[in-house]
């Protein structure tokens, strides 16, 4: 039973033309923007980095997780990789995993592909990482303050791309019931699911700060200033893959 | 790729829609399902004449019926919400089968279950005739940003692996006892999605190192095919034309 992606992709017919049209072009919009902003901060590493981090995402999203008895969840992953790899290569991942879902597994729409990309690469992966930057003095204090970040990140992720539906819809929808009549089951049911998410996400975060603390962005660039990588990091990071991969 | 091709729902085959060049499938696919959302919902015989032309295509491309059905089913949580709407609805009421139903309801349902189930009928026939490998060739020809073509090509080369990773933990999360039902048993499972997140990570900056070993230069080289013609575009954009063109005499006649 997967109840995130009931709720989240959307369906054909749910919004009318003109709106799936509309957010078709935020979502390429918000992608190009995306794409422009990933070249300028990473090197020629980015795209077989990318690929793998997208390649992760798809294989998390196939993982369940418990909610309540007979009810479970799994991952949407913008806030996770906001933290991990930034916004930016970030929403490029998620979008890739939308579109390859639609297009190849036929999971969403063709039509609801824009507004799907707009509610969970777009405004969940944005709005996880405004929360994580805001709270990244927390996230630096500590591992209780990192875990706490990673949580409010990904259940605002959740509960801000559910908004998002009920934007478009209030643009266009057309399943008959009013916006009024949708927000407090809509927000409701992602209040759940994202409690779900920030969980995951804040232990997924815990569980590579324990083995490597030098691949979380958010506090990388705390500690840098600039995302850019030295010979030195560089020198620091495969010894530290050395080891890790020693003791595994 | 292999396991990509196991999960994805390409089914090899050799039938003229096979073989169309896939950016032409990619523009009819989007064509043929916009249009379908963009017909008015009380022009029924509309949806038949979608059905009809799908079902035709369908068969060109030989995709077994049952096959369809079974993919079909995804739609069942919009097929409740289609069911529940005729009862949830105010407005005028309607005698059917001996219960009085919202009409705004039953109309409202009825769309979301027609184009619903036409859509997701045009991705499974898209899906069904084109290989992940041609997906990509497809989106380069239709002009995508090389970058996201070459992050999109590693995930479909990696995607087996890290997935074929995630199951393995699994089971051996499994094979171990853990069987969580609530959510604060979720520890465990969160625990390998982020080793899951390090093997692939890591796995990406050995792949980079034996990709430039390999003289990578940070381009892609586009697989040499023969570019359609205007014919093959006229073609094999049909299906879109006559979907197009019903939904033009439906929004005329409204």
């Amino acid at each position: 039973m997967h109840t995130t992606p009931l709720a989240l992709h959307m369906t054909d017919g749910l919004l009318n033309a003109p709106t799936a049209l509309l957010f078709g072009a935020i979502a390429l919009a918000g992608i190009g923007f995306s794409l422009g902003r990933a070249r300028a901060t990473l090197d020629d590493r980015t795209a077989p980095m990318a690929g793998l981090v997208a390649a992760f995402v798809f294989a998390a999203q196939m993982i369940n997780f418990p909610v309540l008895p007979g009810v479970s969840g799994h991952l949407l992953g913008g806030a996770l990789v906001a933290i991990l790899v930034g916004p930016w290569v970030g929403t490029l991942c998620v979008s890739i995993v939308l579109v390859v879902q639609s297009l190849l597994f036929a999971d969403g729409g063709l039509t609801m592909l824009g507004a799907n990309i707009t509610n969970m690469a777009l405004i969940g992966t944005a709005a996880g990482y405004l929360v994580a930057v805001a709270l990244r003095p927390l996230a630096r204090r500590g591992r209780t303050g990192l875990l706490i970040t990673a949580f409010l990140a990904g259940t605002i992720n959740t509960v801000m791309a559910s908004t998002g539906f009920l934007l478009e819809y209030w643009i266009g929808g057309t399943a008959g019931f009013s916006v009024a009549q949708a927000v407090l089951p809509m927000l409701g049911i992602h209040l759940l699911i994202g409690v779900g998410e920030g969980i995951i996400t804040a232990l997924t975060v815990g569980a590579v700060a324990a083995g490597r603390p030098d691949l979380i962005l958010l506090l990388r660039e705390s500690r840098q200033g600039e995302r850019t990588r030295t010979r030195e990091d560089e020198n620091r990071r495969s010894q530290q893959r050395g080891t890790v991969e020693g003791t595994s | 790729m292999s396991s990509v091709s196991e999960n994805a729902l390409h089914l090899p085959g050799d039938s003229p829609l096979h073989r169309l060049a896939p950016q032409i499938k990619l523009v009819a696919a989007f064509g043929t399902v916009l249009c379908v959302v963009a017909t008015p919902r009380t022009a029924f015989w509309a949806f038949g004449g979608f059905a009809l032309l799908l079902g035709v295509l369908a068969g060109t491309a030989r995709i077994p019926p049952g096959w369809l059905a079974r993919r079909l089913l995804i739609e069942l949580p919009f097929v409740a919400l289609a069911l529940v709407l005729p009862f949830a609805l105010g407005g005028e009421r309607a005698e059917v089968a001996g219960l009085a139903l919202s009409v705004p309801g039953l109309l409202a349902g009825w769309n979301i279950l027609a184009k619903g189930t036409l859509g997701l009928f045009t991705s499974l026939t898209l899906a069904a005739t084109t290989s992940p490998r041609e997906l990509l060739l497809g989106m380069q020809r239709l002009r995508t940003p090389s970058t996201l073509i070459m992050i999109s090509s590693l995930m479909l080369r990696y995607v087996g692996v890290a997935v074929g990773e995630a199951g393995r933990m699994r089971l051996a999360r499994i094979s171990r006892g853990d069987d969580p039902r609530f959510l604060w048993q979720a520890n465990a499972t969160a625990r390998s999605v982020g080793t899951l997140f390090l093997r692939c990570y890591e796995r990406g900056e050995r792949v980079h190192l034996a990709m430039v070993a390999r003289g990578w230069s940070g381009e892609l080289p586009e697989p040499g095919r023969g570019r359609p013609g205007a014919r093959d575009w006229l073609l094999g954009l049909s299906p879109a034309l006559v979907t197009a063109a019903i939904a033009g005499v439906a929004l005329w006649t409204r």
